[in-house]
């Protein structure tokens, strides 16, 4: 018998056949691997969110492996020797042993915690990106409210890391997690009783956050994430306006190859980022920090950024307390107003601005072509708005440290934020939807008038006249035709329409070599002869 | 008269008993008995209590002559003749001793550039001989507080637990102010608590015993010398040795407010270009 010859080239396309033939899936794999994603840079934003995900999955494994979520009290007798011999909670002491004696434990820790801080920038970076293009109009408005929710989510999974380690930063956080469940009329005493066991600090809470960090939260997140990008690929990306492109197809590359290779790129690109600044900056070091005693508070004790605008709404906050007396009297203390009413007001608002604006607009259809910024001026000047309050919030969040940095009086930049928080985001509306307006006007000009040639033309009688390019037809008379807006870029100079060389490509070097501009013939060449007398007075 | 009164009754009863002395009697008794007493005070007094114009005839050492003869020049037109001090400008520092002297000459915050909130640290006016000359010049004129001669900081090889000591010392004592790092940290009004990451053990050590500025003092019997000089070690040792693990980086040891900038101008700046490069790539 013949033996027969192995054909290599064969082999995958022989699985490829078996997987099929028992499961099927080639037809659905195809319409897999060729739908297709629209392709612009500030897609990708979102996708830094779902990386630092799993980034932040991966690693925090790896902590649970070392991590004693326990209050029991020990003494120290690790490595760190300006802790030893000090009593603190388990909890603490598995985290200094984490950092000093676990095998790389301090870079994963690291790692962690500027992956959940880019998790959350990404995800407000992303959430403006959606905003300010109108991509949460019709039908994506759920998929919008998820992504606030997963917001929320994140909010708390970086506040129950945070109280984690049981150091002093820890520990002043949750005092003041405490202190707004207290502020709660008639429930908040229960409402904290509840969650601490008992007065604060108890000895439940880590092992609660620990649950509620490692399993509800991430969990919910998972599902949340899940959904969140399962709605995007059924009701498929938005896109920018271009030729070809229409509200009721999408046009880009497909996901495999080229889609694919991209993600995967990027992700080593944010992957990399997060273990460079892990490797290079330090964060939260828990070891200065001490153990938590409820007696010492560190000046700059702040929540994580994503936190801080509440901390700076609170600092804001007058101390206006409302007495009610009834039965042995309640008190609705200020606390109440920036950190439950605000935060509650602050989450639902934004769910609820697609179905405001649909409902102003009377505008419900469905959209799936991506606005500019300035074409949708309101909106713009809301979210300008609404970004000038948080920026105002997060400073005043860090007030303390920019007062002493920058040797400005604490008081003084209390008082700045106070009146800033109100005059700015008004302020900042005005400005931004001028700005919108103002570059719409120039848009509609160039498409009515021509590119700027930069050429001035001397008539007969004497009139300078400004040359323009038209961008399309011409009447009978040379005049430009007006041409509609088609909701995307206008080109605005010469080299964007090839009549001139393109500009230099690249960003330290140039790319290409620019084209020397072509000189008019019935300009004289500047070099002169190579010799020239010199002029005397002729003595 | 209270003659009614059980009290009164008692008395006159009592006096009654012995033959009454005579009116005139009475009266000179009763002022020899005054003069006496007050005699006895005065003298006590005068015994005990420093002179009136003791300082005018104690001879000051040659250091705090040259002192004295910088103060006249320096310090006068606030801290007034013979450091007396002067309503509005400048307090007294009869009682501060050569350690608020040496702190506040030698860290360049005395003389003061302006009156204000709080004064700045500067490079120093004097040298340290003449920070000298001035701590002992006040230091003979109303005593107080001095800096021990010696290490101020504890040899964590043979007392190991100075360290650990000092640490829980500091975040007790110091952190508030002062900060977690040492970095510094903002006070009501334009004052603040300065960076700890530059000050020798000496100017440590004579802050907290002296108080400066808007820092409360922390003499001896709040914090032994043992247990400053623990958190002084600590100080050296932990936040201006650079030996914090962690990476290259400590952000300035300010806490969340840096990290929550960095992840902006470090993180999300190179992942946008990642993007606009990967995106660019069709």
């Amino acid at each position: 018998m013949k033996r027969r010859k192995l054909d290599l080239a064969q082999v995958p396309a022989n699985i490829g056949k078996g997987v099929d033939d028992r499961f099927q899936a080639a037809t659905p794999l195809r319409g897999l691997l060729n739908k297709v994603f629209p392709d612009h840079w500030s897609f990708l934003l979102g996708e830094i969110a779902l990386f630092s995900f799993v980034v932040l999955l991966l690693s925090g494994v790896f902590l649970t492996l070392f991590f004693d979520p326990s209050m029991r009290e020990v003494a120290y007798d690790g490595p760190y020797t300006a802790l030893r011999g000090t009593e603190m909670s388990a909890a603490y002491a598995s985290s200094l042993h984490l950092s000093f004696e676990v095998r790389g434990g301090l870079f994963m820790r690291q790692m962690h915690h500027w992956a959940a801080l880019l998790f959350m920038a990404s995800i407000v970076i992303h959430m403006a990106r959606v905003f300010f293009t109108g991509a949460f109009r019709k039908p994506r408005e759920a998929n919008w409210t998820i992504g606030v929710i997963l917001f929320l989510l994140g909010f708390f999974a970086g506040f129950t890391g945070y109280s984690l380690p049981d150091d002093g930063l820890s520990g002043t956080g949750l005092r003041i997690a405490s202190a707004i469940m207290l502020s709660i009329p008639v429930i908040g005493t229960w409402l904290s009783a509840a969650v601490f066991g008992g007065e604060y600090p108890g000895e439940l809470i880590i092992g609660r956050f620990y649950i509620a960090h490692v399993l509800l939260i991430p969990g919910g997140l998972l599902a949340l994430i899940a959904a969140h990008l399962g709605i995007v690929f059924k009701q498929k990306h938005t896109q920018w306006p271009g030729p070809m492109r229409t509200n009721d197809n999408v046009v880009g590359e497909r996901m495999f190859p080229r889609y694919a290779l991209k993600q995967g790129g990027f992700f080593m690109a944010v992957f990399g980022t997060i273990a460079l600044m892990a490797g290079l900056f330090q964060i939260n070091p828990i070891w200065l920090f001490g153990p938590y005693r409820a007696a010492e508070v560190s000046s700059a004790s702040q929540p994580d950024w994503y936190v801080m605008f509440m901390d700076g709404l609170v600092r804001l906050m007058p101390a206006w307390q409302i007495d009610i007396p009834i039965g042995d009297g309640y008190v609705i203390p200020p606390l109440f107003w920036p950190a439950v009413v605000g935060l509650g007001a602050l989450f639902t608002l934004p769910m609820l601005y697609p179905s405001m604006e649909a409902r102003r607009l009377k505008d419900h259809k469905s959209h799936h072509i991506l606005q500019r910024p300035r074409d949708a001026p309101e909106r713009t000047g809301v979210g300008a708005m609404a970004f000038t309050f948080f920026m105002v919030a997060t400073i005043s969040g860090a007030n303390d440290v920019i007062a002493d940095k920058f040797h400005i009086s604490l008081n003084a930049m209390t008082w700045a934020g106070r009146i800033g928080l109100i005059l700015l985001p008004p302020l900042a509306y005005y400005i931004s939807v001028r700005i919108c307006l103002g570059l719409q006007q120039h848009d509609r000009e160039v498409l009515a008038h021509g590119v700027e040639t930069g050429i001035i033309r001397r008539l007969p009688n004497g009139k300078f006249e400004e040359v323009h390019q038209p961008l399309g037809p011409v009447d009978d008379h040379g005049h430009p035709l007006p041409l509609d807006y088609a909701g995307w870029v206008v080109p605005k100079k010469m080299n964007r329409l090839g009549a001139l060389a393109p500009a230099v490509k690249g960003f330290f070097f140039p790319v290409e070599k620019p084209v020397e501009a072509p000189v008019s013939p019935a300009v004289p060449p500047v070099s002169g002869p190579g010799t020239r007398e010199e002029i005397t007075s002729g003595r | 008269m209270t003659s009614d009164t059980p009290a009164g009754r008692r008395f006159r009863v009592f006096t009654r008993r012995r033959s009454a002395p005579s009116r005139a009697r009475r009266r000179i008794g009763a002022a020899v008995r005054m003069l006496a007493a007050l005699a006895l005070a005065g003298g006590v007094y005068t015994a005990f209590a420093p002179g009136a114009f003791a300082e005018d005839d104690r001879q000051l050492s040659t250091a705090a002559q040259e002192g004295k003869a910088l103060f006249d020049n320096s310090c006068i037109t606030c801290h007034g003749r013979n450091a007396e001090g002067v309503e509005g400008r400048g307090p007294s520092l009869i009682g501060v001793g050569s350690a608020s002297v040496e702190f506040q000459v030698g860290t360049g915050r005395m003389p003061m550039t302006r009156q204000e909130a709080q004064a700045e640290q500067k490079r120093p006016v004097f040298d340290e001989t003449q920070t000298k000359q001035l701590g002992q010049y006040i230091q003979e004129l109303g005593g107080g507080p001095e800096i021990p001669a010696g290490s101020l900081t504890k040899d964590v090889e043979s007392d190991p637990e100075a360290l650990s000591n000092g640490g829980e010392l500091f975040r007790l004592n110091c952190s508030q102010c002062h900060g977690f790092g040492g970095a510094g940290g903002a006070l009501s009004s334009g004052k603040f608590a300065p960076s700890l990451h530059d000050p020798t053990a000496e100017q440590i050590y004579g802050a907290m015993l002296t108080g400066p500025q808007n820092m409360p003092v922390f003499g001896d019997n709040e914090l032994t010398p043992s247990e400053k000089q623990d958190i002084i070690t600590y100080i050296s040792l932990q936040l201006q040795e650079d030996t914090d693990p962690g990476g290259l980086f400590d952000l300035g040891g300010y806490g969340p407010s840096t990290e929550g900038l960095a992840i902006f101008v470090v993180g999300i700046t190179l992942l946008v270009f990642a993007a606009l490069w990967i995106a660019g790539k069709s």
